[in-house]
C-alpha cells in the first residue's frame, strides 16, 4: 500500500480550523521561526479514512483472529469499557487540576476510581498497597527496582545484585540493569525449575532481590516458590515478581501470601486491555507493609470525610516515576472489567485459562516435543525440534498458521528452549477455535514430514511475503524521504 | 569451515595474526556461521586499550548480539572501517576482507594462551559432539 | 459476565482429553499452603451497572471549567476522525507487530508516525513511541551518557519541574552528576551552562518553550556544546513546531517531547505519548521498537521491526533500554492527527494558538495590578505576575468557571504570585475577554 505522504497532493486539506477571532497582534521575531516547513501530508479527510481503514485490516488481531501470542495474554477486550474511558468525565480532564488548590475537589471521580483499584489489585495479589503510576509492565519493573534499591539504602546496605532466571522475560534483567544492579542468570533444571544449587549459591548479602514469574515462563508453577522465598529472605533480599503470568492464578493463589515484596501487574494482558499494537499498557506496582514507605508520590489517599486526595508529603518516596496518576485510560478499563467479573468470574478467568492451554497441550503433545512438564499453567511451552530434523523451523510453522488465520504462538521465547513455541490460548477462546488451531498445528506437523517446502515458503496469503529483516538491519530504511 | 594454519585462536572463536610487534584479529568462519547474516558490528575505538579476553566489538545479528573479545592485549592502532557500510564482509571473508582490528601488542608471552590451528579444529570438533 | 465460551459439555470434553478429573486437579502443582487468604472481590455487575456506576463517578470530576491549565499538556480540539479510526479493532486490539506479514497495517503506521516524528523535529530517526515526555526525555539522557561515556548533566531549570524530578529519581542509583542552571530573563541562561559546561560533560538538557512558555533558539548552546564533545538535548512541543525553528535547525542532538498535544485525550494523565528523534550516527543507541522498510521475496515493500539488536528480549541486561510495551495507540492518533491537519493546517494550527495568546496577554495586562511577563517571546502559554497568591487566585477563579491556569510557586520558590497560563486554539476571543473580567472581580474582592 502506498504510503499517506505517498498520497499527497500539494494543497489538499483533511481539517478545518475555527476561523482566527482575535485581532493580530504581533508575529514572533523571525529568528524563532523555522526555517522549512515539515513535510506533512496533504490529504483530504476521505484520504485519511481510506487510508487507515485499509491500513487497519492489513493486521491480525483479537477481534479478527485468534491470537496465541505466548505471555501476552492476547484475550478478548469487552467492548464496554472503550465507552466507559470516552466518558467526557474522565478523557476530558486535566491532569494538573487535583494539584491546584482545592483541585482535589475538581477530580474525585477519577481520584475515587484509582483509590478503588488500588484496594482491589492490593486483595487480588495479596499486598499491602499498590501504586497506579507506572505505566507498562517494564516500567513497573524498573519502579519496583527503584523500590527494592530505596529499601535497601534506607537500612544502610548497598546490595550489589539481583538474581534472574535464564527463563525469563528480557525486561528482568533489562530493568535490573538500568537501575544500577547486576544481574547473576541463574540456569533453569531439568524439570523446567530453578536449579536450586545454583540460586543457594549466589544468593548471599549482596543480593538485594530476586526476580522470578511465577507460574514462570515456561507455564509451570514452581513448588518450591516458598522455599525460594524464604531463602531469600534469610539473607535479607527482596522477592520480585513478574506479574505478567497473573492470569493463571486468580484466586488460587496470591504472590503477597508466598511471600513476594515487590510486584507489578500487566493491566493490559490479565484485565482485559487492549494492546494497542504494542501499548498504551499500564504496570501497576504492589508491595508489602515495609516498602508502603517508598512508592512513588503521589499517593491518593481516602480523608475522614470519605473524599479522595492526593498527598505529596512523603519523605522517603522514591519520588516521581510518571507525570501523574499512571495510564489512567488504562487503568479505568480494567477497573470497568474487575468490576463487571468480580470475584467469580476472575476465579474462572484462571480455571478457564489453565483448562484450554492444557487442552492445547494435551492434542499436540504426540505431534510436538515437550518443552518441559507434562501439564502447564495458563500457557504452555512446545518445540519444533523434531520438525527440525526435516529442516522445519518454529518460524516456518508460525508462518504457516498466518495462512491458516491464527496469529502464531510466541517463538523462540524463552530462549532456553530451543525452537521454542509458547501457546497462551486464555480463557475467552471457544473449543472450536482450539480445535481448528490444533488442526492447524497438526498439519503443520505432519506436512514437515511430507512437504517441508511448503511450510518454509509461507504465507502465501499475506499482503507481502516473508521480508527480508537482514537487508532491513543493514540498511536502516526508518522514515519516507521526500524526494 | 575453513581454519587458516597460520593464524591462532581463542575459544571464543576469534582469529589473531601475529606480526611481530602488531596483531590483526577478527572472528572465525565458525563463529560468522553460527551467528548468520551479520547486519551491524560496534567495534572499538582507535587509540582504546583492550584486554585479552575482554570485550572488544561487537557483532549483531538479526535476532542476537554477541560479544568479541581481544584474543590479546594491547592498545587499538587500526580499524576496518568497511565493516560499517559491509558487514556482510565477515560472512563472506571471515579472515581477509572481514578483519576487525589491529593491536599494538603489549604482551607477546599472551600468546601462550591461544590455540593453533590444529587444537581450534579439535576444539570445535569437541563443540558438535 | 466473564467472557467464557466454554459450556459444561465442551469442558467436560476438555477435561477428558487432558486426562483429569476436574478443574481443581489442574491445579494441583500449587502447594496447598498456598492457596488464598483471603480474596474479598465483590461479586460482578452487568456491564449496564457498571457503566451506570462509572458514569456516576465521571461527573464527580469537574470538565465544565473553562481551561486555561497547560504546563505541557494542552487542551487542544481532537478532529472526530481520530477516535473513529484509532477505534479500529484491527489496530487497537492488535499486540506488538512481531510477526510482519499479519501485521502490515501497523508497521506502516509505525513507519510513518516516525516520519512525522522526524519531519517535525528536523531530525533523522524516531522510534515507535515512548510513555510520555519525561521518560522520553530519561532515555534521551541515558543515551547521551553511553555515547559520550561522561557522565555529568547539565539541565537547565526552565525543563519542566514533572520531567527534572522523574530524571532524578530515575538516575538516583547511577551515580550521575546533575547541575541545574537558573532562567535569566525568561530563557535559558548562556553564562551559566557554559561555566559548568566541561569534558565531563554528556549533554545540556534544554526545553522549548521553556516551563514558563518562553520560545528560545538553542543554535549557540548546541554550537558551544559539541566543541565540548557534548550532546543536546531538546524537549519540545509538537503544536509549536508548526511554527517554531525545529531542534534539526538548531544542530540539537536529540529531541523528545510529549505528543499529547497531537490528538490524544488528557485523561488525567495518561496514556500518552513519548516521543524521540535523534541525529542518524545516534540511531543504533535509541531505545523501544523501531519500524523499517525493506522487501519481500517478491522484491515487494514491506515493513518490519528492525534494530532489534538493541533490545531487551535480545540483548537482555546490555539493551539500550528495557522498554517492551510502548504507547504505539496513541502514536497512531499523533499520526493520525498529522495527517489530518497536513504541511498547512499545522502551521495553521501553531499560528492560531500562538495569536490567541498574544491576544490574551493584552487583555490580561489590562486588569490592574497584573503584570504578563514580557522578557522573551512565548508560543502559547505566558507568565503573567498577580498581585496576591496565584494558588487563592486560582481558588476564586474555579468558583467562576474558570481553571484560569497553573500557579507557579507549586514548583518554583519565591514564585507565588506568578501564574502559567495557556491558550490553546479552543478558547475563544469571548471566553478570553470573561477570563480578563472575571480575574478583574476575583482581584477586587
Amino acid at each position: 500500500m502506498q504510503l499517506i505522504f505517498e498520497k499527497s497532493r500539494a494543497g489538499r486539506k483533511g481539517f478545518a480550523l475555527p476561523e482566527i477571532d482575535v485581532p493580530i497582534t504581533g508575529a514572533l521575531p523571525e529568528k524563532y521561526c523555522r526555517k522549512t516547513q515539515a513535510n506533512l501530508p496533504e490529504v483530504s479527510e476521505l484520504d485519511v479514512v481510506r487510508h487507515f481503514s485499509n491500513l487497519s485490516r492489513l493486521n491480525f488481531s483479537v477481534d479478527t483472529n485468534f491470537y496465541p501470542l505466548g505471555s501476552c495474554t492476547m484475550k478478548y477486550n469487552p467492548k464496554f469499557t472503550e465507552k466507559v474511558a470516552a466518558m467526557e468525565g474522565f478523557s476530558g480532564l486535566h491532569p494538573l487540576l487535583p494539584q491546584l488548590l482545592g483541585g482535589g475537589m475538581l477530580a474525585q471521580g477519577s481520584l475515587e476510581v484509582l483509590y478503588n483499584m488500588e484496594r482491589l489489585l492490593s486483595e487480588i495479589t495479596g499486598m499491602s498497597a499498590f501504586t497506579t503510576q507506572p505505566l507498562a509492565g517494564a516500567h513497573g519493573e524498573l519502579t519496583g527496582v527503584m523500590l527494592i534499591a530505596a529499601y535497601h539504602k534506607h537500612n544502610g546496605e548497598r546490595r550489589k545484585h539481583i538474581i534472574i532466571p535464564d527463563s525469563s522475560h528480557g525486561t528482568n534483567p533489562a530493568s535490573a540493569s538500568i537501575a544500577g544492579y547486576d544481574v547473576v542468570v541463574i540456569p533453569t533444571d531439568k524439570e523446567g525449575f530453578l536449579d536450586m544449587r545454583s540460586y543457594k549459591q549466589a544468593l548471599n548479602r549482596e543480593t538485594a532481590a530476586v526476580m522470578l514469574t511465577c507460574p514462570d515462563t515456561l507455564g509451570l508453577f514452581n513448588p518450591k516458590i516458598k522455599e525460594i522465598a524464604d531463602l531469600a529472605h534469610a539473607v535479607g533480599a527482596l522477592m520480585y515478581y513478574d506479574g505478567a503470568n497473573l492470569n493463571a492464578i486468580l484466586g488460587k493463589c496470591r504472590p503477597g501470601d508466598i511471600g513476594f515484596d515487590v510486584i507489578h501487574l500487566n493491566l493490559h494482558k490479565t484485565f482485559a486491555t487492549p494492546h494497542g499494537g504494542g501499548g498504551p499498557g499500564a504496570g501497576p506496582v504492589g508491595v508489602c507493609e515495609k516498602l508502603v514507605d517508598f512508592l512513588p508520590i503521589s499517593r491518593v489517599v481516602r480523608r475522614t470525610d470519605g473524599t479522595f486526595a492526593l498527598d505529596y508529603h512523603k519523605h522517603k518516596s522514591i519520588g516521581y516515576i510518571a507525570p501523574f496518576y499512571g495510564n489512567f485510560g488504562v487503568i479505568l478499563k480494567a477497573y470497568a472489567y474487575i468490576l463487571a467479573l468480580g470475584k467469580s468470574g476472575l476465579i474462572e478467568v484462571s480455571e478457564n485459562a489453565v483448562l484450554s492451554a492444557n487442552y492445547c497441550l494435551a492434542r499436540l503433545k504426540d505431534y510436538y516435543a515437550l518443552a518441559y512438564g507434562k501439564s502447564c499453567m495458563h500457557e504452555c511451552v512446545l518445540s519444533a525440534a523434531r520438525q527440525l530434523e526435516q529442516g522445519v523451523h518454529a518460524l516456518d510453522i508460525a508462518k504457516y498458521l498466518i495462512d491458516k488465520g491464527f496469529h502464531p504462538p510466541t517463538i523462540y521465547f524463552p530462549l532456553i528452549v530451543k525452537e521454542a513455541m509458547m501457546i497462551e490460548p486464555t480463557e475467552t477462546e471457544s473449543k472450536e477455535t482450539l480445535d481448528a488451531f490444533i488442526e492447524a498445528m497438526i498439519e503443520a506437523a505432519s506436512l514437515s514430514k511430507t512437504n517441508p517446502e511448503a511450510l518454509r515458503l509461507a504465507p502465501l496469503s499475506m499482503p507481502v511475503k516473508r521480508l527480508d529483516e537482514t537487508r532491513a538491519a543493514r540498511v536502516p530504511d526508518l522514515r519516507w524521504q521526500p524526494k | 569451515m575453513t581454519i587458516p594454519e597460520d593464524l591462532l585462536y581463542t575459544k571464543d572463536h576469534e582469529w589473531v595474526n601475529i606480526d611481530a610487534d602488531k596483531a590483526t584479529m577478527g572472528i572465525t568462519d565458525f563463529a560468522q556461521n553460527s551467528l548468520g547474516d551479520i547486519t551491524f558490528i560496534d567495534l572499538p575505538k582507535i587509540g582504546i586499550q583492550v584486554k585479552q579476553s575482554e570485550w572488544c566489538a561487537t557483532v549483531e545479528s538479526v535476532k542476537a548480539a554477541s560479544d568479541v573479545y581481544a584474543p590479546l592485549s594491547g592498545e587499538v592502532l587500526k580499524v576496518n572501517t568497511e565493516l560499517s557500510s559491509h558487514p556482510e564482509m565477515v560472512n563472506k571473508s571471515a579472515y581477509e576482507a572481514g578483519w576487525f582490528a589491529v593491536i599494538k601488542i603489549a604482551d607477546l608471552t599472551e600468546k601462550n594462551k591461544l590455540m593453533n590451528f590444529l587444537q581450534y579444529k579439535e576444539y570445535i570438533e569437541s563443540l558438535s559432539k | 459476565m466473564n467472557y467464557i465460551p466454554h459450556t459444561e459439555t465442551e469442558k467436560k470434553e476438555m477435561l477428558k482429553a487432558i486426562g483429569v478429573a476436574s478443574i481443581d486437579d489442574l491445579f494441583k502443582c500449587i502447594p496447598g499452603g498456598l492457596r488464598p487468604k483471603s480474596f474479598n472481590i465483590p461479586e460482578g455487575k452487568s456491564e449496564f451497572e457498571v457503566i451506570e456506576y462509572l458514569k456516576l463517578l465521571s461527573c464527580k470530576n469537574a470538565i465544565n471549567l473553562t481551561n486555561f491549565v497547560g504546563g505541557g499538556f494542552y487542551d487542544h480540539y481532537i478532529p472526530q476522525a481520530v477516535d473513529a479510526l484509532a477505534g479500529c479493532a484491527e489496530f487497537y486490539t492488535a499486540y506488538t507487530p512481531y510477526q510482519p506479514e499479519c501485521s502490515q497495517g501497523w508497521l506502516q503506521a509505525i513507519y510513518e508516525y516516525q516520519t512525522v516524528i522526524c519531519e517535525l523535529t528536523g531530525l533523522d530517526v524516531s522510534n515507535a513511541s515512548l510513555y510520555d515526555g519525561g521518560t522520553a526525555l530519561y532515555e534521551a539522557a541515558m543515551m547521551a551518557i553511553r555515547l559520550t561515556g561522561r557522565r555529568k548533566i547539565i539541565v537547565d531549570s526552565g525543563v519542566s519541574l514533572i520531567y527534572r524530578t522523574m530524571l532524578y529519581a530515575y538516575t538516583s542509583n547511577l551515580s550521575i552528576e546533575f547541575v541545574e542552571t537558573p532562567v535569566a530573563h525568561g530563557q535559558s541562561c548562556r553564562e551559566d551552562i557554559y561555566k559548568h559546561l566541561d569534558d565531563k560533560t554528556a549533554a545540556v538538557i534544554v526545553q522549548n518553550p521553556n516551563f514558563f512558555g518562553a520560545v528560545d533558539d538553542f543554535s549557540d548552546i548546541a554550537q558551544r556544546v559539541h566543541k565540548c564533545g557534548a550532546l543536546a538535548i531538546a524537549s519540545v512541543y509538537p503544536v509549536s513546531l508548526g511554527m517554531l525553528k525545529s531542534p534539526g535547525e538548531m544542530g540539537i542532538d536529540i529531541a523528545t517531547g510529549e505528543g499529547q498535544s497531537m490528538g490524544i485525550p488528557l485523561s488525567f494523565g495518561g496514556p500518552y505519548l513519548g516521543f524521540i528523534a535523534v541525529k542518524k550516527e545516534h540511531m543504533r543507541q535509541l531505545p523501544g521498537r523501531i519500524a523499517g522498510a525493506t522487501v519481500d521475496k517478491d522484491n515487494q515493500r514491506g515493513f518490519v521491526l528492525t534494530l532489534q539488536a538493541r533490545e531487551q528480549h535480545i540483548r537482555r541486561e546490555r539493551a539500550t533500554s528495557n522498554i517492551c510495551s510502548n504507547e504505539a495507540l496513541c502514536a497512531l492518533r499523533a499520526l493520525i492527527y498529522s495527517s489530518l491537519l497536513g504541511k498547512a493546517g499545522f502551521r495553521e494550527l501553531a499560528g492560531l494558538n500562538f495569536q490567541k495568546a498574544e491576544f490574551a496577554k493584552a487583555a490580561l495586562d489590562k486588569v490592574s495590578g497584573v503584570k504578563v511577563k514580557r522578557s522573551a517571546p512565548t508560543f502559547n502559554e505566558f507568565t503573567v505576575c498577580l498581585p496576591k497568591n496565584a494558588d487563592e487566585v486560582v481558588y476564586r477563579m474555579i468558583n467562576k468557571g474558570f481553571a484560569c491556569g497553573f500557579p507557579l510557586g507549586r514548583f518554583y520558590r519565591g514564585l507565588d504570585n506568578y501564574l502559567l497560563v495557556a491558550v490553546t486554539e479552543k478558547r475563544t476571543k469571548e471566553e478570553i475577554m470573561q477570563f480578563a473580567s472575571s480575574l478583574e472581580a476575583a482581584l477586587c474582592s
